[in-house]
């Protein structure tokens, strides 16, 4: 008997949009950019006509953000944003700009400026040099440039490999270039609180950028390369019996989804692996494993779920996690998206949709006024922490501190 | 993780449902594939008329403005439809008349609103209609223009429309404006209407709509603020049932990690949304597998005259009395089905939105009814 079910299958499902325009009204860049088409025709409507003729291909895709909050809008499950990253993918042949090259790369970038790390952090917080990088690489001079560590987070890390082994339970930890470049305290954070679970944490073999910032800058050739190398890292510690575990929800969508959804790389084998901290340590606690919390701990913190935690539907562990602190008073954010979208914001063209993006959860962290912003995702960090002046930190560093 | 009770559909069924069982104490988790059929609403919540105290509670508590006349109301084409239960932003009227010289106001490069189709149909019953278009700058360089972008716009810069409507009026008794005002800011409604020397009427647009969107997030907050938790964007994929009793369902998302509960709720909607799927063989529940009403020869599933009642829009999956969704023709003990998964097969309940509420309000009664674990 035919089905014919099983040939209406379309690629990002873009044969099941029926139209309905949900997507225009969760899209943050339409709301300020009125040269961007919007998801619903940017994405399934302009597949359509880039099937006939690659001609339709529209260049003010440029402006997706890659939020993905289309698709978590979407009644009929259309991958908009991947239709969308994957068009420009195989019809933008413009060359990538140096400085999109420069923001995309964040392990080379991470790499050499480690080293020499105190004169970078320096260097960039320079009037001067914002001026410069304003004019010739049109990075916008008004934001803050994140800083480096002297100390990278696996070499930390190794060192204590042998202490890390003797823990009875085992996981590998993705720990992205973030932690290991610029911020390595939320490793050890991680460290902290899995050890205190009996729980060691060993680093993968290799592993390289997740490459999601190559994705959104046109060079996906180079994020493919990176995203087999992952794979194959991550199948090393998987066959190992080990859980992978994250911070950064982007790395954790791009390792999950964006490598078979956009990249078409492969992953199955290591995908259901892969889990943010925050769900490993729900889910420990959930099956009888205990944390004690100091009872001097007290903090008004609003929780903001980053859009690829939104999109990967795993906000409720990390609001879970939070309010299980005692002396915690936890406000929960409105979901919308801060606007930096990694390198996006970055870019002198972006720079005020950015910031208009994001102008609403701004204001309202600003009436919460809480002590902290909670929050897992790095730039999220960096965007809110510049626009509004409260500080942000990582559910799991707020674990680590709340410890006993 | 573990709920009271875990609902499957985040529309008005779904919400309606989690409120009522939030507000009594029980623990909820709502899965949602997507936005819902809010979007495309109204603004009049189809056959409830009176309403009791109850639905007026539901809606007061979510901070939404509702009323009810007996009459009619504006459709976007210039025709009536009885009056129902409504949003303050749809005018009810005693009779199918707006008013004697109505001017209806558009945005310049909106095409998601019909002035000329609406003044045409207006006219038709004796009502003068001048049509004016207003060109602000808020809408300069917009590639698209759509209903959400200009309430985005409106919800500031209101008081323009205001301004520029009253230098418009000549001898118009009635202003009629697209439904596109008041997203965020809800009092945007009601402050035009005051603002504007006329009787202001807002009739409906393509969609998205506006009063839709409102409504569904004052609805998915007052579910939140109850301390709800609401999962947007994932589907369930498979449930774990043994001896008629629903254990946990399984996500997209959440994978190997189960939704677990007491009780389960399925307002995962019609055709549209697929909580009912078909194919040229049969008419299917994808989730639970239940049993669906409908007609075993697929001539009879639909009418060939396209406007015509569709025979398949009344198919739905079948339910005892407690609506406890019937697979293999028992009743399973802890699954309830509400909203428009039941299509007609309900009568008393009534259509669309009656249906949604109604049964959901039965659903969460009779889990009520047996206390808590």
């Amino acid at each position: 008997m035919m089905k014919p079910q099983e040939f209406t299958e379309s690629r990002h499902n873009f044969e099941e949009c029926t139209k309905c325009t949900v997507c225009t009204a969760y899209c943050p860049v339409l709301q300020v950019n009125p040269l961007y088409p919007g998801p619903k025709q940017a994405g399934p409507d302009g597949e359509r006509l880039r099937l006939k003729d690659p001609y339709f291909f529209n260049y003010a895709l440029k402006y997706c953000l890659n939020c993905k909050r289309c698709e978590v809008a979407c009644p009929s499950e259309v991958n908009v944003a991947d239709l969308i990253q994957s068009a420009r993918i195989r019809y933008d042949k413009s060359p990538t700009k140096l400085r999109d090259r420069i923001l995309a790369s964040t392990d080379l970038m991470g790499t050499l400026a480690r080293p020499v790390a105190p004169i970078v952090n320096g260097v960039t917080s320079l009037g001067i040099t914002k001026t410069a990088m304003d004019a010739f690489l049109k990075i916008d001079r008004q934001r803050t440039f994140p800083t480096y560590s002297m100390q990278s987070f696996e070499h930390w890390l190794h060192r204590r490999r042998k202490e890390q082994a003797a823990f009875p339970e085992q996981v590998a930890y993705f720990h992205g270039c973030y932690v290991n470049y610029n911020y390595p305290q939320l490793g050890k954070d991680l460290v902290k609180v899995l050890n205190a679970l009996g729980v060691g944490v060993q680093l993968l073999e290799k592993e390289k950028c997740c490459g999601i910032a190559l994705i959104t800058n046109g060079l996906s050739a180079q994020a493919t390369r990176q995203a087999r190398h992952n794979v194959a890292a991550l199948g090393k510690a998987v066959d190992a019996g080990l859980k992978v575990v994250t911070t950064s929800s982007t790395c954790t969508l791009t390792l999950r989804d964006e490598y078979p959804g956009v990249l078409q790389v492969d992953n199955s084998a290591v995908r259901d692996s892969i889990l943010m901290a925050t769900r490993f340590i729900f889910e420990k606690l959930e099956k009888g494993a205990t944390l004690r919390f100091r009872p001097d701990f007290h903090k008004k913190i609003a929780y903001h779920t980053p859009c690829h935690l939104e999109k990967l539907g795993w906000g409720i562990f990390s609001e879970r996690l939070l309010r299980m602190i005692p002396g915690v008073e936890f406000v929960m954010l409105d979901s919308a998206c801060c606007g930096i979208a990694g390198t996006y914001g970055f870019k002198k063209e972006n720079y005020q949709a950015s910031q208009e993006i994001g102008a609403a959860l701004f204001d309202q962290i600003k009436a919460v006024n809480p002590d902290l912003v909670a929050c897992d995702c790095e730039t999220c960090k960096w965007q809110i922490e510049m626009s509004t002046g409260y500080p942000v930190a990582n559910p799991i560093s707020i674990l680590a501190e709340a410890l006993e | 993780m573990r709920y009271d009770t875990v609902i499957i559909g985040g529309g008005l069924a779904g919400l309606a449902a989690g409120i009522s069982l939030q507000k009594e104490g029980r623990s909820c988790a709502i899965v949602s594939t997507g936005q819902n059929a809010l979007h495309f609403f109204s603004g009049t919540f189809e056959s409830i008329q009176e309403p009791d105290q109850r639905i007026l509670d539901l809606f007061n508590g979510a901070g939404i403005h509702v009323h009810y006349k007996k009459g009619v109301r504006l459709m976007p084409l210039g025709s009536f439809r009885e009056s129902g239960l409504s949003l303050e932003d749809v005018s009810l009227f005693p009779t199918p008349k707006i008013g004697r010289k109505v001017l209806i106001v558009n945005f310049t490069g909106y095409h998601d609103f019909f002035s000329a189709f609406l003044a045409e149909g207006l006219e038709k019953q004796g009502m003068e209609c001048r049509i004016r278009f207003l060109n602000l700058p808020e809408f300069a360089n917009f590639s698209a223009m759509r209903s959400v972008q200009i309430a985005r716009k409106m919800d500031i810069a209101w008081e323009k429309v205001v301004q520029e409507v009253r230098l418009l009026i000549k001898d118009e008794d009635t202003v009629v404006l697209p439904q596109v005002f008041g997203l965020r800011e809800t009092a945007v409604v009601s402050r035009i209407r005051q603002g504007i020397p006329a009787q202001v009427v807002f009739a409906g647009t393509m969609p998205p709509s506006v009063p839709g969107i409102r409504t569904q997030m004052q609805l998915k907050q007052r579910f939140e603020v109850l301390g709800g938790t609401y999962l947007m964007g994932d589907r369930v994929l498979k449930a774990h049932v043994h001896d008629g009793v629903v254990h946990s369902i399984v996500t997209k998302n959440l994978d190997q990690h189960y939704l677990e509960a007491d009780s389960f709720i399925l307002a995962t909607g019609g055709f549209f949304s697929k909580g009912l799927k078909s194919n040229p063989f049969q008419v299917s529940e994808p989730i639970f597998g239940l049993d669906v009403e409908y007609a075993l020869d697929r001539n009879q599933w639909y009418n060939p005259s396209f406007a015509a009642d569709q025979p398949y829009m009344a198919y739905g999956v079948k339910t005892d009395a407690q609506l406890k969704a019937l697979r293999q023709g028992e009743s399973l003990k802890n699954l309830y089905a509400i909203g428009s998964i039941l299509g007609q097969s309900h009568p008393e309940l009534g259509s669309g939105a009656g249906l949604a509420i109604r049964s959901a309000f039965a659903a969460a009664d009779d889990i009520l009814s047996t206390p808590s674990v």
